[in-house]
């Protein structure tokens, strides 16, 4: 058991470890003269020579390759990825400043999707009316075709402009909140919802449902009792994986309407090339979809006693 | 209106009535095109207190439907065209399913067919049992009763360890254990009667042998009507008071098993006792024709050379459990040796090695020690491209047709691609000549050539996995429960084939089993194995008539229809 978290643990660091090297390779390795990223590109030919030493010597580009890496490596796993170029603040306090924002956003978003999906896989099961269930079972894919930015705008018309029930953009208040998560929930609410329709109809054909029936109980009373945790299963691992997308997937939603974010500090960073600031959010967002992982993960044997039992006893290959 | 329902009430203490009865029941499918073909044709059932009634029928016969339809679970895809089911004299035919659920378990307990997959994974058996005396109590009760009630039932089911069971999930237990927990289930609801739907089809003949032995005490203890389904026409002669041939929806025959045995009044039945392996005291002589076109002669089979020698195989997987590794011998210092042109039988029952040998035998599996010669040729430590020409002589028959041909290929090209592989014909027509040939060899024809699989019977596709394994004229076939997954009469007529094709071309045959009464009809020589140990190995005449282990014994005594129930009185 001990083995297995270990190894789910190594798993998540070296995805993080990976994200950092290859964005470092990516943003201060390859371009010619990692210093030119720092300035304005407009105002690039008017800087002079010493401020450029200078700003180099700073951010360490006049030292080796390998040095600057590992300067930069101990000090990302101490949390400090250096300061933004554009406001020179420091790049974790600007993350952590909105980071709440988007957290909530994206736990909302899933949270969201997870019930469509669990709504929309229950109703197709549990119906006896074909017509019903499949229509139900149209849906996932209609959700999955609607572009992002369109379902804002159409939900903005809608609720904000006509009836005016919700406001149309910033983060105050929990009002402000539910647009944004309807619109990134819906379309991740696809998958999720095809694969637990799948994974239902599929656990309602297994022999103990027959068994469960033939004890006496009802139909209703299987599909919560019995199918219900068998089929969530692998609804878990898909949810793990989600909750990255979404964190990424926050910045159209987060610009459509104006919300501050991650999303939205992304956008600007790459907008204005503030190199630190990118790294730093793209480890961010890997640090979070393992650290999501290693949850799953953990939580899987909990669930399932025949993995615990793997766990426990586990067969290997003679040598 | 009061007066029908007093009348089904006096009806229902009369003695007189069945615990059910089943009167012309006719279930239809709808198939694709929205038209309804019958499944089952105006049956009748009826099973009494204390009686065993047993259905017999081959695969699509419409038993199992039949069984769904009186236990009110059938798919929404079927529908009863006539006929009604009473429960006692109380007919629920039409009842909708909140009322039958009432019936379910309280009245009649199910017993399905297979173990393994028949439990809820995530649920403890413990709760498993209390949820079936929870549904099925009159007044509720408090959850003590209920743990009290369910190990009482765990204990009648005859798992004499029922606390520890309780609380243990199903990947914890044997099949066996897993059958006793899922009768305990039906027993909850303290039943009257009992329906089996082929309760011990997935289990080994031991195992079978004690649990149907123990379903007879119960019906004895507790008085219980059973409807036994099976396959098994030697189930059947062993355990019923009363049997019921079905055949395409219809039942063609019924009566007291004597009465069946003495003068079978149906060909299909005829044909079916004439077909069960357990029935049949020799081996199966080549049909008239192979034994002509013939060019092996079998009287000198006794003397034959060895073609295969296997000698001390040994493999062992090794299982971790929390810090200690234990080896988990699979195989320990095994020996065989077939003899040219005959048939070894390897028996065994379920983890006893029997597939580890076959694996190993084909060159499928490293060995961690011993050596398989084929020939003069090392099987063993043999490099790819050395294996890959003694595959050329070596061949394996897989136990499941239904998932050892590809889908997506023709028959044609089934049998052709081992012939490509090896580049073993050098023009179109020379291919298509030999492809044909194969067909005939296994007595089908060439308008099976561009079939899928999906178009053939279970039969048929084994007659082509047969065809493909004969296609580069190897010297031995492995088979590993090549006849397993068919049914009686079809497995009969694939014996029938591998003796022809044996006598006809000279092939060795590994015959990997777990059904003795088969070895019976094929085997020369017989190994029987045990825990990854050859128990005992000898001719066929000698292990099967004077078996010299006790496990050989047991597992003589344990295969159905050879002790026929009220022969003795």
């Amino acid at each position: 058991m001990l083995g297995y978290v270990l190894s789910k643990l190594g798993r998540a660091l070296f995805v993080v470890w990976a994200a950092f090297t290859i964005t470092f390779i990516l943003l201060f390795v390859f371009p010619a003269n990692p210093v030119d990223l720092l300035f304005d590109p407009a105002e690039l030919n008017t800087i002079p020579q010493e401020v450029r030493d200078q700003v180099a010597a700073q951010y360490g580009f006049n030292q080796p390759v390998f040095v600057q890496y590992l300067e930069r490596l101990s000090q990302a796993a101490i949390g400090n990825f250096g300061n933004s170029v554009g406001s020179g603040r420091r790049v974790s306090d600007s993350l952590l400043e909105v980071l709440p924002n988007t957290l909530i956003l994206a736990a909302g978003s899933l949270v969201l999707a997870v019930l469509i999906g669990f709504a929309i896989a229950l109703l197709a099961t549990g119906t006896r009316r074909p017509w019903l269930r499949h229509l139900v079972e149209s849906l996932p894919s209609a959700s999955v075709s609607i572009p992002v930015f369109m379902f804002a705008i159409l939900l903005l018309q809608i609720f904000s402009f006509t009836l005016g029930w919700f406001p149309a953009f910033g983060d105050q208040g929990w009002q402000s909140l539910v647009l944004p998560v309807i619109t990134l929930a819906v379309p991740v609410s696809g998958p999720i919802a095809q694969l637990l329709v799948r994974s239902f109809a599929e656990e309602f054909q297994a022999g103990y449902v027959t068994t469960s029936y033939a004890k006496g109980a009802t139909r209703g009373g299987i599909i919560i009792g019995d199918v219900f945790r068998n089929a969530s299963l692998p609804a878990l691992t898909i949810a793990g994986i989600t909750f990255g997308n979404l964190i990424a997937g926050a910045v159209i939603t987060e610009t459509v309407f104006a919300r501050s974010g991650v999303g939205r500090l992304t956008q600007s960073a790459i907008n204005t090339l503030d190199v630190p600031l990118v790294q730093g959010i793209i480890v961010f967002v890997a640090a979070s979809f393992a650290l999501i992982n290693l949850l799953v993960d953990l939580i899987y044997p909990l669930l399932d006693p025949r993995l615990r039992a793997t766990l426990t006893a586990q067969p290997v290959r003679t040598a | 209106m009061s007066a029908t329902i007093i009348e089904e009430i006096v009806r229902e203490q009369a003695e007189a009535e069945p615990l059910l009865r089943i009167t012309d029941l006719s279930i239809d499918y709808r198939d694709r095109r929205r038209s309804w073909t019958p499944a089952v044709e105006r049956v009748n059932v009826e099973v009494r207190q204390g009686e065993v009634v047993t259905l017999v029928g081959e695969s699509g016969s419409g038993k199992t439907t039949l069984i769904q339809g009186a236990l009110g679970l059938l798919p929404p895809s079927a529908r009863i065209r006539s006929g009604s089911i009473a429960y006692s004299g109380v007919d629920v035919t039409g009842w909708p399913d909140q009322r039958l659920a009432r019936v379910r378990g309280n009245y009649v307990g199910f017993i399905p067919q297979d173990p393994n997959t028949s439990l809820n994974p995530v649920k403890r058996i413990g709760q498993q049992v209390v949820e079936a005396v929870r549904f099925n109590e009159p007044e509720p009760t408090d959850r003590d009763r209920h743990r009290t009630a369910a190990l009482e039932s765990l204990r009648t089911a005859g798992l004499k360890d029922a606390e520890r069971v309780f609380s243990q999930y199903p990947h914890e237990l044997s099949g066996g254990m897993k059958q006793r927990a899922l009768i305990a289930i039906a027993l909850a609801g303290k039943p009257k009667i009992i329906v089996a739907d082929e309760p011990t089809s997935a289990l080994d003949v031991t195992v079978q042998r004690v649990i149907l032995d123990h379903l007879e005490n119960l019906r004895q203890q507790l008085g219980l009507g059973i409807l036994l389904v099976t396959h098994d026409l030697g189930v059947a002669l062993d355990r019923s008071d009363r049997i019921l041939v079905m055949q395409s929806g219809q039942i063609v025959e019924e009566g007291p098993v004597r009465q069946l045995l003495a003068a079978p009044g149906n060909d299909y039945t005829r044909r079916l006792l004439d077909a069960a392996p357990a029935r049949h005291a020799e081996r199966l002589q080549p049909s008239h024709e192979a034994q002509h076109g013939g060019r092996a002669e079998t009287g000198s089979a006794a003397a034959a050379e060895p073609v295969l020698r296997a000698a001390s195989l040994t493999k062992a997987y090794i299982t971790r459990k929390g810090r200690t590794s234990t080896p988990f011998l699979a195989l320990a210092d095994a020996d065989l040796t077939v003899r040219t042109g005959t048939t070894h039988a390897i028996v065994g029952e379920s983890g006893a090695g029997k597939s580890t040998l076959a694996g190993i035998l084909a060159g499928f599996i490293p060995t961690d020690g011993g050596s398989v010669l084929l020939g003069d040729h090392e099987v063993t430590g043999a490099r790819h491209a050395q294996l890959r020409e003694l595959r050329r002589d070596l061949q394996f028959v897989f136990q499941n047709p239904y998932t050892s041909l590809d889908p997506r290929y023709t028959v044609g090209r089934i049998i052709a691609e081992p012939l490509r592989a090896f580049k073993a014909t050098r023009t179109r027509e020379e291919l298509a000549g030999r492809v044909s040939e194969l067909l005939q060899a296994v007595s089908l024809n060439d308008s099976y050539l561009n079939r899928l699989p999906a178009q053939l019977s279970g039969g048929q596709r084994q007659r082509v996995a047969i065809a493909r394994a004969l296609a580069l004229n190897p010297k031995v076939l492995v088979l590993d429960e090549a006849v397993s997954a068919l049914d009686v009469s079809v497995q009969a007529q694939i014996l029938q084939l591998l003796v022809d094709l044996q006598a006809k071309l000279g092939l060795s045959y590994v015959f990997v089993t777990h059904d003795l009464g088969v070895v019976r009809l094929i085997a020369d020589d017989v190994t029987v194995m045990k825990d990854g140990r050859v128990v005992e190995s000898g001719p066929a005449a000698r292990v099967l008539n004077a078996p010299q282990h006790d496990y050989t014994r047991t597992l003589l005594e344990a295969i159905p229809g050879t002790h026929v129930k009220g022969a003795a009185a």
